[in-house]
């Protein structure tokens, strides 16, 4: 188990390390860094480069957003295989339908309660 | 009649004086090295209003109503107030002012607002349009933060060259009455022009407003006729530790050193080192109210008699930004003298 | 002034301090890492409970998601972003983090278009460009794969 989470904490850590370098050394905003981990996850996926290091390094590939763009290509992989051309729109949204619907409601339910604060406090 | 010099240098005729002034901070400003100076600070940044836009405004009012105080006078006898702010339409300052019931001109000159609007108000002071006008600006970390950059809650990193936007705001009352002790004089004013160097980078607001602030000091000192030797201080607004550095150089470029009488709004507000303010304050309310505060105390106090207070600003908006445009700067100058005349 | 703009370029890169990296990058790894190690645990404790890997996966996607609402609800998330950079960014909990975020600042201009529109600021662009991006490549796999 320890193995498991040292895998974890390398690939995950080393991901983020690759983000960290995006920000200090290019102009790139960090929407863009998001939305080019996303994608960079879906072409990885697609290639079927990332699905490996997924089984390797378990969260420490599935935590960062590259996983969440595996699980795009792996959904419409799937979808297509079972449901032909429909599933090229179905299957992106329904793989990650959880994590996506999770964040607009736990974002709705901590929007609704909390106040939002200054920086300094 | 105030009078023209050279290019954009406006000659005061009859020296019109800061009757008083006020400056409202928020709580990080109010721990700096400079919280002995204000009028009023405020712990809460909320100001108790229940958006930050309120609470900006509040801090506007509380600027003006205390200079008032100050000076012993009342809306009534505020002819003509000039005002500005960074929130879109300026509404920080037309909600701030809304009941003061005194003709209001709106200013926008980004965080140059303050000389702006003080100039203005100098010369509608010294041509008899006015006996009392008021200058006031704002700026409050919050509003603009939500407006220019992200939510307060975002996780994001700013980088080394980003500034800090001060939760403050100052207001100034210019008028012909004099008060007791030492005066502090409007002298003359110097509209900037447009500088526009090319940054495009939205986190170095300082790289991008240093070209106006060294083209407005050159274009003063040939209009005025004057060398920087013959002022105690020349102040920036907010060019912050980035924006300093290029303004001395470019200067030095044109054979003209101020390094010994230089100091800037955004450096003077905050401690750099302990209050993790990156490369200086910036915003409306730095210059205003490091000028309303400290330095016309100071000027009072005999310690410094000719002071050339030059607010920056970055004219840019969010849009423009986001379309890959450059970002133009501009600076404003007023000369501030504990003297009538001379030079 | 005598300055180029190409000159000028020059003298603000020099005056300008560049991002301490020697300091960024590991902070981001070990920050980065450490939220990995949290979804690695949560996993386990869901197969231990009896959920399939895959299954445990989500959920254990979608407590981080909540976690990181929660500390961003806190004002803690970005307390802590300021230190890790991409290591709060990158991982699920910095996607939660851009959604809470605006919904919560932008309430103020009213549930509909403040927080139900605002929400969408910065993760709207993620699910559009990454679903674009998920139906090229089912194209491409249904009709040549």
């Amino acid at each position: 188990m320890f193995m498991d989470f040292l895998k974890a904490f390398l690939v995950g850590g080393a991901i983020c390390a690759v983000g960290q370098v995006l920000i200090d050394y290019t102009k790139l905003t960090p929407a863009r860094i998001l939305v080019s981990f996303v994608v960079a996850g879906v072409v990885l996926g697609a290639l079927g480069w990332y699905q490996p290091l997924v089984d390797f390094a378990g969260a420490g590939a599935s935590v960062p957003l590259t996983g969440f763009g595996n699980l795009l290509a792996k959904g419409v992989r799937e979808a297509v295989g079972k449901d032909g051309l429909l599933g090229v729109l179905t299957g992106g949204l329904t793989a990650t339908a959880g994590g996506i619907t999770a964040a607009m409601i736990f974002g709705l339910i901590v929007a609704l309660i909390f106040r939002p604060k200054d920086k300094g406090d | 009649m105030s009078k023209k010099l050279g290019r954009s240098t406006i000659q005061m005729e009859n020296a019109p004086v800061i009757r008083a002034s006020a400056a409202v901070v928020g709580k990080k400003e109010g721990e700096g090295p400079l919280k002995e100076e204000f009028d009023l600070i405020n712990n809460d940044t909320s100001f108790n209003q229940e958006t930050w836009e309120k609470a900006e405004s509040e801090m506007v009012r509380e600027a003006v109503q205390t200079a008032l105080q100050k000076a012993s006078i009342t809306s009534n006898d505020v002819e003509f107030i000039f005002g500005g702010d960074l929130l879109n339409q300026c509404i920080g300052s037309t909600y701030g002012l809304r009941d003061f019931r005194i003709p209001f001109v709106g200013m926008y000159g980004a965080c140059s607002t303050m000389a702006e609007s003080l100039a203005m108000a100098s010369i509608f002071v010294d041509n008899h349009l006015a006996n009392n006008a008021v200058a006031v600006t704002s700026s409050h970390f919050c509003s603009a933060e939500r407006q220019f950059r992200f939510p307060l809650e975002y996780g994001g990193q700013r980088p080394p060259t980003a500034q800090w936007t001060a939760t403050a705001s100052g207001a100034a009352i210019v008028g012909t009455e004099e008060v007791s002790g030492i005066n502090v004089y409007v002298r003359s004013v110097c509209m900037g022009t447009i500088e526009d160097l090319g940054i495009t980078d939205a986190n170095n607001m300082g790289a991008a407003m240093a070209p106006a602030a060294a083209s407005t000091i050159k274009t003063f000192l040939e209009d005025s006729k004057t060398k920087p030797s013959d002022y105690d201080l020349i102040l920036s607004g907010d060019l912050g530790q980035v924006g300093r550095d290029l303004l001395l150089e470019l200067l030095l470029k044109e054979n003209i050193s101020i390094s010994q009488q230089h100091n800037d709004c955004g450096l003077l507000l905050y401690d750099l080192e302990s209050q993790d303010v990156h490369a200086g304050g910036s915003g409306c309310g730095c210059s205003a109210s490091v000028l309303c505060s400290h330095i016309l105390r100071r000027m009072r106090a005999g310690e410094l008699n000719e002071v050339l207070f030059m607010a920056t600003g970055a004219l840019m908006s969010p849009t423009s930004v986001q379309q890959g445009e450059s970002i133009p700067g501009i600076a404003h100058l007023v000369h501030l003298s504990t003297r009538k005349g001379g030079i | 002034m005598k300055v180029s703009k190409q000159e000028y370029s020059e003298m603000t890169k020099q005056a300008s301090h560049n991002t301490k990296s020697y300091f960024t990058i590991p902070m981001a790894f070990l920050i980065g890492g450490l939220i990995c190690v949290l979804g690695q645990a949560l996993i386990f404790l869901y197969q231990y409970w009896g959920m399939s890997s895959e299954k445990a996966a989500s959920f254990a996607s979608i407590t981080l998601v909540l976690l990181s609402a929660l500390a961003t609800g806190f004002g803690i998330y970005d307390k802590l972003a300021k230190h890790a950079g991409a290591g709060t960014l990158v991982p699920i909990t910095g996607f939660a983090n851009a959604v809470v975020s605006p919904a919560l600042e932008f309430k103020s201009e009213g549930l509909i278009l403040g927080l139900g529109a605002k929400l969408f600021t910065i993760a709207g662009p993620v699910i559009v460009y990454g679903v674009a991006a998920s139906v090229l490549y089912g194209l491409i796999y249904f009709f040549f794969l």
